[in-house]
């Protein structure tokens, strides 16, 4: 199933029959990721802003992903490479550029913490730190609250191939496995941590290859394929719900741009090996494929970029001309008060 | 002599132990090809190859376990955590097994690594990229908890850390990594473990920091000379545990006022134990409130611009202290 990945430049339908809208809006999604991301970038390189970490190559996994969800529903523990994932959950370019300006209005954590550090109770995006995999036991722990509660409720968790090498995914995967809680876990491998390549994490060819070792399904999907990563989020989150378990489920993509804008990625691989992957980048392969079905043309293509654009320039302009927050915010309580309830 | 940014010192500490002693190896994430996210390795790995230079899995718990074993095992890992915000999940091995390996063996085993980690805030770094962790560790017995404010200190007390038999922390302040710039010799040397430094003589009082506060206190102090002809003593910590308790005392005794800089939160830090410790030894000795300025008991260090400089200690903020106690 994974050895042929790396060739496949089409994109993979068999089995679905998609409606010709959730197709467009696909697309719309990852276009309006794309581009946020590609503009911050920007404001990095006009030192408008101190640091951006990139979601670039990841869209299609985080938005098919998303869209098999149950929106808004369904618990999202997301990590920071997840503005797509964010984006098709209802995250909006303003509050990322809020965000990554650190302005007061700060929606995930009112500029305390750097960007991508997602929190939206609104969307179910469940509020993360920065030490990477903590989210997977926690991820066990909103499952088991669910299961406990009886809800049909998925907890969805992400996080990359060299996270999986901390004890936090074992420990987590574990107790996913012992309780048969309703986790999907993906990992979107992309096959360097920062500088390090995955095979100085793990001496097994694939990520989902460990599911057996924790008693859970193993599922591989093409991360940079949409629809064949909304069929595989969509059979393991079917069988979250009919009460049969946890999926890991990885998916095989790349990055294409270095690790964050602190990065140099030219240090530790090829121009050649990076150029290759960006033949089989998951917006062009998308598009050519509704292009082809006729579900899209260049004109429509040209209205979605138009409004995309059109959100992005006022998103960042508002956020630009956002006040910083008073410094006094520094003490927002740090405990929360005696009547607070989840 | 050349002058060399802290991580300079650093890095030399390094490449001259690893030519020095063959059991040296360093690992950690990113250590290798990368030579590090702040390139403290850089050049390591080419010229030690990947068996001397080895890339770890993402996994700090291991780092340090894998280097607790291979001490036992006769070698002197360097490990690297990346950030100190992220050595908790190896806090159990250093604080409950690498800490305790001579004493609960009755001194049939030893622990000699070494692990450094970049600490501190005022980088923009957020509430994960700016912790100082010190206090947690300088609390167990076992541990050597060394923080150095110089490129002189980085490369000497780097060097004695690594042939010190006892596990040692060894916390960057990564602010100062490339701000920070002194005469460093080309030559070997160390700087010796447990001793604190005075780095400037004054009357006044004594101003007791470490790391990059160090840096700022020195600055605040020049500050108040010129402006206000108040002459501050400041004493560099270096070495957190064990504290070289007999400098501490003795410049109070000469003083009589003590103000201790640390940017980690005020509530139970590292200046909490040099109140305590002139209190009990050189109360006779006191003219006024023993002070701390240290960072607010909130989560630190906050994002925003606006937030993290409410949250850091400046040379203004540290000089306004000083004022202050001078004035008691
Ligand atoms: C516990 C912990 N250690 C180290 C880091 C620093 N760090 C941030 S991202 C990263 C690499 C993560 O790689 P991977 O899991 O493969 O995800 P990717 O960034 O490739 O999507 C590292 C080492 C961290 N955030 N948390």
């Amino acid at each position: 199933m994974a050895q042929n990945l790396t060739r496949s430049h089409q994109i993979d339908d068999a089995g679905l029959d998609l409606d010709a809208a959730l197709l467009r809006e696909m697309y719309r999604l990852m276009v309006l990721a794309r581009r946020t991301d590609e503009r911050t970038w920007v404001l990095h390189r006009q030192g408008k802003i101190a640091f951006h970490i990139s979601g670039i190559g990841h869209e299609a996994i985080q938005v098919g992903a998303a869209l098999a969800m149950h929106r808004g529903y369904d618990y999202a523990h997301l990590y920071y490479r997840d503005l797509a994932f964010n984006i098709a959950l209802g995250y909006t370019p303003y509050e990322f550029f809020l965000a990554v300006y650190g302005k007061q209005g700060e929606t995930t954590s009112g500029a305390r913490q750097m960007p991508s550090n997602w929190s939206a109770r609104r969307l179910g995006i469940v509020t993360a730190s920065s030490p990477v995999a903590t989210q997977v036991p926690q991820a066990a722990g909103l499952a088991l609250a669910s299961k406990l509660k009886g809800e049909d409720r998925v907890t969805v968790v992400c996080l990359g191939e060299g996270s999986t090498s901390e004890g936090d995914f074992f420990e987590g995967l574990n107790w996913a496995g012992v309780h048969q809680l309703p986790v999907v876990c993906i990992v979107q491998n992309n096959i360097y941590a920062i500088s390090v390549p995955v095979h100085l994490q793990m001496a097994v060819p694939n990520v989902a290859d460990r599911a057996p070792m924790f008693g859970i399904a193993g599922a591989i999907c093409d991360g940079n394929d949409v629809v064949a990563s909304y069929r595989a989020m969509s059979e393991a989150l079917d069988r979250a719900r009919r009460g049969e378990g946890a999926t890991l489920l990885e998916a095989k993509t790349y990055r294409p741009v270095p690790h964050s804008s602190d990065d140099d990625d030219r240090t530790y691989r090829s121009r050649d090996e990076v150029e290759e992957w960006k033949q089989r980048d998951p917006i062009k392969r998308f598009q050519a494929y509704l292009l082809e079905r006729g579900l899209l043309d260049d004109e429509q293509i040209d209205a979605i970029e138009q409004e995309v654009r059109a959100e992005i320039d006022e998103a960042q302009a508002r956020a630009e001309a956002a006040p910083y927050p008073p410094a006094e915010d520094a003490l927002f309580p740090v405990f929360a008060p005696p009547d607070f309830e989840q | 002599m050349p002058e060399m940014t802290l991580i300079e010192g650093v890095r030399q500490a390094m490449d001259e132990e690893m030519a020095r002693d063959e059991r040296v190896f360093i690992t950690g994430e990113d250590v290798g090809q990368r030579g590090g996210v702040f390139r403290a390795t850089l050049g390591l790995f080419e010229k030690y190859g990947p068996d001397r230079v080895i890339d770890s899995p993402l996994a700090e718990l291991s780092i340090v376990a894998v280097g607790v074993g291979a001490a036992l095992g006769g070698m002197r890992p360097i490990c690297e955590i990346q950030f100190a915000d992220y050595i908790f999940p190896a806090f159990n091995q250093i604080v409950n097994e690498a800490a305790l390996v001579h004493y609960r063996s009755g001194g049939e085993w030893a622990a000699p690594l070494v692990i450094r980690a970049p600490y501190g805030g005022g980088i923009g770094g957020g509430l994960y990229h700016s912790q100082s962790v010190e206090a947690y560790f300088a609390h167990a017995p076992g541990l050597k908890v060394v923080i150095p404010s110089t490129a002189y200190d980085a490369k000497g007390l780097l060097k004695a850390a690594v042939r010190d038999p006892n596990p040692v922390l060894f916390f960057e302040p990564k602010k100062g990594y490339r701000l920070i710039k002194d005469a460093v010799p080309d030559e070997d040397y160390t700087v010796p473990l447990g001793e604190a430094k005075v780095t400037r003589e004054g009357g006044d009082l004594t101003v007791y920091a470490y790391g990059m506060m160090h840096y700022y206190v020195l600055q605040a102090a020049e500050m108040v000379a010129r402006q206000e002809g108040i002459q501050a003593e400041v004493v560099d910590l270096r070495t957190l545990a064990p504290l070289d308790t007999a400098t501490v005392i003795e410049s109070f005794k000469k003083t009589g006022k003590a103000l201790i800089v640390y940017e980690d939160n005020r509530f139970l830090g590292y200046g909490a134990e040099i109140a305590a410790l002139l209190a009990d030894e050189a109360f006779e000795y006191m003219d006024a409130p023993i002070r701390r300025l240290a960072g607010p008991d909130i989560p630190g260090v906050p994002f925003a611009h606006s937030m993290q400089d409410f949250f850091m200690p400046n040379p203004d903020k540290i000089a306004a202290a000083i004022r202050e106690l001078a004035e008691y």
